[in-house]
């Protein structure tokens, strides 16, 4: 087992470590990756409302007049001219169209009623994007990027019933918004985004917290909790979660190895009337046959396929898993890969070489679940 | 059957050595700590009577949600018995990992694997580090 004293450390990780969490390196933050069974706590969120300490993502804040110019540069949709309140999920490529990350770009209101943007990034991308979007700042323009991620906490409310349990301890009620939408709202004292945001498949809010508070409003929602059903869950139940509901997961479905254009993800590259970096390069890997693209499989039995697991048919690799599990909800080993576009359609016959033994699998439409 | 007289891999698996009918014969299985480590468990790859086994390689696997775990031998050897009911019931693994738990029965080959595994009380102080 890993040393975790040299990992850095979230407003919530003494909790934690206090209520049993089995901690991990997790892109350099020692994260809970569960408290107990992973299946509870995947069905606790199905059913009721999961709470996930995410603040390992990183949470850029930009200031200065040309941001929404500079960022529509950078990312796959347009977010300048957007509404405040507006959340958009967007790749960011580089000039391969490769993908650097997937993030959300939040267009907010402060409570002064000050419009800002504010990005969410990946764990391990963080270093990588803030260079990236320094890097890539025009000479002589008016923008600031404040990374806040250490000052501040993330916590996913995911489930049915999250948004009952936030409205108990917000100035709003999280379903007054709609889908990826966003307001700044308080909590007690502490100003607060709550965003209509999440990577589970469930309903449910996301907040983006003072550190300070983080306890505070984490230990509210647990008492919550306990009338209902709810409770923590750790970062391999979001995993089962959001793999149920084909969203894909950088450095598994999302890497710079893979196209922008492959990643079944059309509705979050924007092309009409734009440049950004990477577009050129998407619209040519559009056109390209032989470009590998994800898909979803389902397999007999338990057996799991996982990363890096061969897709073989008649004997010939035509693609590779991505991530797959045993999933508690759709009681079926799932996964996600890459295959050749031949094989790609749902309904395709193909076997998997796990450790050496073929197993029978077949190519399925996404998502695996679907909230009613 | 009682752990405390059982020996221990560093890698979780242990073994019961007794005599049986004047061949050293080693019951295999895989410790609390580890099934509790695992948690939901879903599946378990086992080996066929007949195989041969090595100390330190792998004999099988055993699937949980989150991960694919192999499972080492603690013991050089033929593999006399397998417990087939074990993939079905693999609850089984967490109410008694040391008797009804058990996954293969080994002919040793020779004894000196037994040499480097630990006792009970070692074994538990490495799980507590």
């Amino acid at each position: 087992m890993s040393s975790t004293s040299n990992l850095l450390s979230t407003p919530l990780t003494s909790w934690h470590v206090e209520n049993g969490g089995r901690m991990v390196d997790f892109a350099g933050w020692s994260m809970p990756v569960q408290y107990g069974s992973i299946v509870e706590e995947h069905h606790q969120t199905r059913n009721a409302f999961g709470l996930f300490d995410v603040s390992h993502m990183g949470r850029l804040y930009f200031s200065g007049s040309e941001v929404g110019a500079f960022l529509d540069s950078l990312t796959t949709r347009r977010v300048s001219g957007i509404d405040a309140g507006k959340i958009r999920y967007s790749l960011m490529t580089n000039e391969a169209g490769c993908i650097l990350d997937d993030v959300l770009v939040y267009r907010l209101a402060d409570s002064d009623e000050q419009p800002f943007y504010m990005m969410v990034v990946n764990a391990s991308n963080r270093t990588k994007i803030v260079e990236w979007l320094k890097s890539n700042l025009p000479q002589g323009c008016d923008i600031e990027i404040d990374d806040r991620t250490e000052s501040t906490a993330m916590i996913a409310v995911q489930g049915p019933k999250a948004n009952e349990a936030v409205t108990k301890i917000a100035s709003l009620n999280p379903d007054t918004l709609s889908y990826y939408t966003g307001v700044v709202a308080k909590i007690g004292d502490a100003e607060v985004i709550i965003s209509r945001t999440g990577y589970t498949g469930e309903d449910g809010c996301e907040l983006i917290v003072p550190g300070d508070a983080a306890v505070s409003i984490w230990s509210q929602l647990i008492e919550l909790g306990k009338a209902v059903g709810g409770g923590a869950s750790g970062l391999a139940s979001r995993d089962s979660l959001r793999l149920e509901a084909a969203m894909p997961l950088y450095g598994h479905e999302l890497t710079e190895d893979i196209n922008a254009a492959q990643a079944d993800l059309k509705f979050a590259i924007n092309v009409k009337d734009r440049e950004f970096i990477g577009r050129s390069a998407i619209l040519a890997a559009r056109k390209d046959e032989s470009l590998r693209k994800r898909v979803g499989f389902v397999l007999k039995g338990k057996r799991a396929a996982r990363e890096n697991c061969p897709v073989v048919v008649d004997g010939n690799v035509v693609g590779e898993v991505t991530s797959g599990a045993f999933a508690p909800t759709v009681q079926n080993s799932i996964s996600m890969g890459y295959v050749d576009p031949a094989f790609a359609e749902p309904g395709t016959k193909v076997q998997f070489d796990i450790r050496g033994k073929f197993h029978d699998g077949e190519v399925v439409q996404l998502p695996f679940y679907k909230r009613d | 059957m009682k752990p405390e007289n059982y020996l221990f891999a560093e890698s979780h698996e242990w073994a019961n050595v007794a005599d049986e009918g004047g061949d050293k014969v080693a019951t295999v299985g895989i410790s609390a700590h580890a099934v509790e480590a695992l948690t939901d468990l879903v599946y378990m790859d086992l080996p066929d009577v007949g195989d041969t086994v090595t100390a330190g390689e792998s004999f099988g696997e055993v699937e949980s949600v989150k991960a694919t775990s192999d499972m080492f031998s603690p013991v050089d050897g033929e593999i006399i018995a397998v417990n087939t009911d074990l993939p079905d019931n693999l609850e089984t693994l967490n109410d008694d990992p040391y008797a009804a738990g058990w996954i293969i029965k080994v002919k040793l080959s020779s004894e000196d694997s037994l040499s480097k595994l630990m006792d009970f009380e070692t074994y538990e102080k490495q799980c507590s580090e």
